[in-house]
This record gives C-alpha cells, structure tokens and sequence, in this order.
C-alpha cells in the first residue's frame, strides 16, 4: 500500500558523510588544511583528544563560550545582592552586632560565590548547548571503524550537506591526504544499529 | 597561551609517561581496572569500608534519636570534633581543585596524571564534611533554616553571619567540583563506551557520555570551558577555606582572631589534600599497575608542593606565636603559652612534629624519591592536620575567660564512631569509583604524549612537513 511507499520515501536512506581515517595527530592536521583550502565547510576531525592547531587548520572562528558566561556571572552577582538586601534590609530586617540591616561589606562574599555558581552552570551547560550534546545518535556511529576514535585513531568527517560536496570530487579529495581508510557512511535514520555483543574475532 | 602549544621537549621537559607508552597503551591501562573482575584487595577494602559506613550510619542515627549530649561536647567546649573533622575534609578537598584548576592555569602538564584522582577525592571529602555541620546544630531536621527558603517564622537567614556564608562558599565547592569532574570525565566515558563487549556497559557509559563523538568543533568549545571552570575554581578554592577560617577569625575568642588565619587555612588545606592524595595514589599505583603512567617525578613534585606548604604552615605557626608576644595582648598570649605546655601539649607537639618536621625530610632528594618514606610522612602529615584543627578549635575553647569555667574536653564513643565512620565512608565512594570510572584522565594523557603533537614526528618525513604546515598556517593568518 502506499504507507509502505511513503515510510520509504520518508527515511533518508542515503550517503550522510565521507570517513577518513588517519594514524597521527599531524596527517589529520594537514589533511583538514587542505579541506579548509578547498574551500569545504561542513568538514570535521575526530580524536581522541583536542589537537593544537586544529581550529586554524580548520579555519574556525574562537569559541562564542566566554559571550554566554560572563552575562551568568554578572546575574549571579545582581541575584545575590539582590536577595539578600531584599531578605536582611526589607523583609525581615536583622539588626545584628548593631550594624545596619543592610551592609554591604558582609554581603561580599556571598556575591562571590553565587557569581562563581552562575558561571560554573553557564559554562557546563553552554559548551554542551554550543555542542548540540548531549545527542541520542549520529549517523558517524554508523561507521564501525569510527569507534577507535576514541582510543588512537584520527578521523576527518565530511557531510553530504556541504555545497561542495561531490560523490566523486569529495573522495578524490580526501584520497589526497593519504588516509589508510576512506568509506562512506550511510545515514541510516533507525536511531543506532543493532549492537553486536560478541566481542571482536568471536565471530 | 603560545607556550602551551609548544612540545614538551622545548621547553626543557622530560616526557610525562614511561617509554613505550602510546594512545592505545593509555586506554588499555586505564580502562582494564573497570573492565576486568575487581581483585580480591579490593572486596576487603569495599567491605572494610562500608561497614565502617554502616558504623557511622549507626552513630549519626543514635545522635538523632537522643541529641548532641551524646558527644563530649559540653562548656566550655561547645565545638570540637565536629568541627575538627568538618575543616580536616573540607581542606583535603583542597588539593583536588588545586591539582584541577591552579595547576592547569601554570600549565604544569604533569597535572593529568593524577587530577581525575584527586578530583574524585575532592567530591568524597566535601560530601563527609557536609555531614557534620549538617547533624552539629542539634535537631537535624531544622537544618534547612541555613537555607534561604521561606519557613513557618518568616525569618531569613542573617547573611550577615560567617556560618551562613561557609553554607554559600562549601555548597558552591561541591557544586562546581562535581561539574568540573563531570566535565573532564565525558571523553573518557566516550572511550568506555567504545570499549564496551556487553550491551549494559554500552548503554550506561553511552547515556554518561553524552553522544560525544571527539570533534574539533566540540573540542573547541569543550577546552574553553575546561579554561573558564579552571579560572573561576582557582578563586573559588581559595575563598572556601578563607570563609571557613572566617568562622574563627571574625570571632573575639583569642587564639581565633587573627588576620593570618585565611592564608594559613588555605596553605595547611592544600598541604593535607596533597598528603591524602599521596597515600591514596600510592597504594592504588601499586595495586592497579599504574607506574608506567604516575611516575616517580610526578611523586617527586608531590612532595616538593608538600614541602613548600608545609613550611608555609609552619611559618604561619611561628607567625601565630610572634604576634601573641608582640601584640601585647594578655589573653592571647595566655592562650598561646596554654597550647604548648598546657593539658593539650601533647596535641600540640604532635601537630608540630607531624607538620613541621616530617615535610622537612623532603629537602633530601633521597628521601622525596623513597615510596616508603612518602608513604609514611603522607600519613603522618594527615594525622597532624587533623590535630591543627583540633589544638585551634579545642585549645582556644577550653580556657574561657573565667577559671571558674574552664574544662576539659574528651571525646565519647559517638564522636570516634562518627569520624572514623567518615573515614568509611569516603573509601568506600573512592572504591566505588576505582571501580567504575576511570581514574586517570585519558584524553588528557593522550594529549601531553609527545606524539600527540602535531609536529612530532618518528619517521622522518618531519623536516618537510613542518615546513609545508608552517607556510598554510601563515597563510590562515
């Protein structure tokens, strides 16, 4: 019928990104140099921890973090003068020590804490915002080699949706950089495939 | 910045692992503890450790049922091992952060070998100092009046108080503590994960690591906010312990207001922080293997950072005296001559010897290269810090300004139980987490290799690579 049609038709079955594996740190390195001089932009690298000189070999801009946090720190401050003039100096005014109700100095240190909490929040909760993360699957997973990057391979992905993207060109491209592994990973759209148990070599 | 992308060996360094060690050798390591069978050291201590949990579960249950009397607490000496033990786990978190955030801010490098470690000890210190001012204030169950909530007296909390703002500076510690370990931890659950042969280790280490899928453009973003957690926790770490010794120093006991009280605190917490991280790291390089990845120099710059702070805490020690005589002040200098010859000289003389002398051995390169000889001082030096909190607290307190209430303070059965309860309680999270996560910093390991450099190169082809690189990244500028 036709709802087996549209089912077909409506899950993207299709080539969602390029892989590229590499053994070091600075043939990735290069090999993103050369993407970036291509003039690709939807192209990333994949290891297992951050490389130096990657985000200008990649040709990135600085990271936005720092625009998120500083306005949570500064609303941090505003929060606690703000709730404890209002608690100490106007609902409940505590006379204590025979200091005024409301004083400042005393409240210093509890401004700095409640900045340094906004921040720490802002900061964590920015980068995996900034991030996209946490994030349920990725057609990437769809590779079984992608999973050494975690460990000690290095890989560079190019997406399908980059203008330049090019069946031919795009391989041709990578082919370039002398990667020991290129293939092409296929987006599945089923939310991660069947996981395989069996250890590697069991079967 | 620019010197922090220099490699290792240009700045004059010698490599921070053994030879041999490459990407693949560090996740073997590290993830083997959580993947095999736990060893049969480690059911003794687990169960050694949560009995003593249950001990201390027991003793907090029985205060509860009958109240604070239950403690050796009483006039004049209304704050003793409560206290003590509150400011003895709250400075052994210090290390912790100081390793995470002050050490990564001087781009000491060999930070990453041991800052998951003292990371994790820092969360299970703070949680066993949270305790006790939490069942201190008498009716537990009143203790959110610390809070800012509304209650039924419509009265806030006096912010105005020092107690209220150790409330404010430990809470946010805990807080900011774990995220910045949670932080640090996900490419590392990400390799768990990928490591994973059954379908629960995938799941659990999969939902911990949250899609992460190491790519730059993450990473970008990741070390950003690695730089921004560690630039807020080197300030936040050293107000936690200043607002703690507020809590004696805006006070007009004498023996307890004096101005050198927030750096002494801070020094004498990172000192007793590094002397637990010492002990606890010996014993699990020896039990898991891990020599080939926490080095002999990374002990040897332990002990350095122990020597220095130990001296500071010294100082502070002879500072204290000083000014007891030159302030002219009677009270205090009774109060100083009562500690050093009177009913608690022997706490006091036992602190000295354990805080000031034994760090001293560490000037000899012999002796800060001896595991037993660390071993031991790092013992020693925990013991000493308990008994500074103690002599501060108890010395000050039992000599109020009437002889006619003077006393003498001696711990019950429900005091020993509910410390060395904690004591139970803290190895058996630190157990727990051995266990299941790993307890060394994988991605970061990796990244102060020498072949995780990009110019680094062993076969050969370097020279005409480095140039060609360097000519595109003038280009990208």
């Amino acid at each position: 019928m036709s709802t087996v049609v549209e089912k077909e038709t409506e899950a993207k079955v299709g080539p969602a990104l390029y892989l590229a594996e590499y053994e070091t740190p600075g043939a990735v390195l290069h090999a993103a140099e050369k993407l970036r001089d291509a003039g690709y932009s939807k192209f990333d690298s994949h290891s297992p921890f951050p490389i130096h000189g990657m985000d200008a070999a990649m040709g990135l801009p600085d990271s936005k973090l720092g625009l998120i946090v500083f306005p949570a720190a500064l609303c941090g401050t505003a929060a606690a003068f703000l709730m404890m003039w209002w608690m100490n100096g106007v609902d409940y005014p505590l006379v204590i020590g025979g200091k005024p109700p409301y004083s400042l100095p005393s409240q210093v240190p509890i401004m700095f804490e409640l900045t340094i909490l906004f921040s720490a929040f802002s900061t964590v909760f920015g980068m995996f915002g900034l991030n996209k993360l946490p994030r349920h699957h990725h057609p990437i997973f769809n590779s079984d080699r992608f999973r050494g990057f975690s460990d000690d391979k290095f890989f560079l992905s190019v997406e399908a949706e980059d203008p330049k993207w090019d069946l031919e060109r795009t391989k041709a491209l990578l082919d370039s950089t002398h990667p020991t592994h290129v293939e092409l990973v296929n987006d599945d759209d089923e939310g991660g495939a069947e996981f395989d148990a069996s250890p590697e070599g069991a079967h | 910045m620019s010197s922090a992308n220099l490699p290792i060996k240009a700045l004059g360094e010698t490599p921070l692992v053994a030879d041999g060690v490459g990407f693949k050798s560090v996740s073997d390591t590290v993830c083997r503890v959580t993947e095999q069978k736990a060893p049969r050291g480690w059911w003794i201590g687990f169960l050694l450790a949560a009995s003593f949990t249950g001990v201390m579960g027991a003793a907090i249950g029985y205060l509860f049922w009958t109240g604070v009397g239950v403690w050796g607490n009483n006039a004049p000496v209304y704050w003793a091992w409560d206290i003590t033990n509150f400011v003895w786990w709250i400075g052994i978190g210090h290390a912790g952060t100081l390793i995470s955030a002050v050490l990564f801010l001087f781009r000491q490098k060999w930070r990453t070998a041991i800052n998951r470690f003292s990371e994790a000890m820092t969360i299970f210190a703070v949680i066993c100092a949270l305790i006790f001012p939490g069942i201190h204030v008498g009716r537990a169950w009143y203790a959110y009046y610390m809070f800012p909530v509304p209650n039924e007296m419509s009265i806030w909390p006096n912010f105005k108080s020092p107690l209220l703002w150790d409330v404010f500076a430990v809470s946010t510690y805990f807080t900011v503590s774990t995220l910045f370990w949670f932080v640090g931890l996900v490419p590392d659950f990400a390799t768990l994960r990928d490591r994973a042969t059954n379908k629960y280790r995938r799941m659990v280490y999969g939902a911990l690591a949250l899609g992460w899928r190491g790519a730059n453009r993450h990473w970008q973003n990741y070390e950003r906010a690695y730089l921004i957690l560690a630039a807020i926790s080197t300030p936040l770490v050293l107000s936690v312990h200043s607002v703690v010794s507020f809590d004696f120093a805006t006070s007009l006991m004498p023996g307890w207001h004096t101005t050198i009280f927030p750096p002494y605190f801070v020094a004498g917490a990172v000192f007793s922080g590094f002397g637990m991280v010492m002990t606890l790291m010996l014993l699990t390089r020896a039990v898991y293997g891990m020599r080939s990845l926490v080095l002999m120099k990374h002990l040897e710059l332990m002990n350095k950072i122990m020597l220095t702070t130990g001296s500071l805490v010294g100082y502070a020690y002879a500072m204290e005296f000083f000014i007891a005589w030159y302030g002219g002040n009677d009270y205090e200098l009774f109060v100083f001559k009562n500690r050093a010859f009177g009913p608690y000289a022997w706490a006091y003389w036992t602190m000295i010897s354990c805080n000031v002398i034994t760090p001293q051995v560490f000037w000899f390169k012999k002796m800060r290269t001896s595991i037993p000889v660390m071993f031991v001082a790092s013992i020693l030096i925990n013991i000493g810090m308990w008994f500074e909190r103690f002599v501060i607290i108890v010395t000050s307190l039992h000599r109020d300004f009437l002889p006619s209430s003077w006393g003498y303070f001696r711990p019950t059965l429900v005091d020993i139980f509910t410390y060395f309860g904690t004591l139970g309680l803290f190895f058996t999270a630190f157990l727990l987490f051995i266990r299941w996560i790993p307890m060394i910093a994988i991605a970061e390991v990796k990244g102060v290799l020498p072949e995780a450099d990009p110019h680094h190169d062993a076969s050969g082809h370097d020279a005409h690579a480095h140039d060609a690189h360097a000519g595109t990244a003038v280009e990208a500028e």
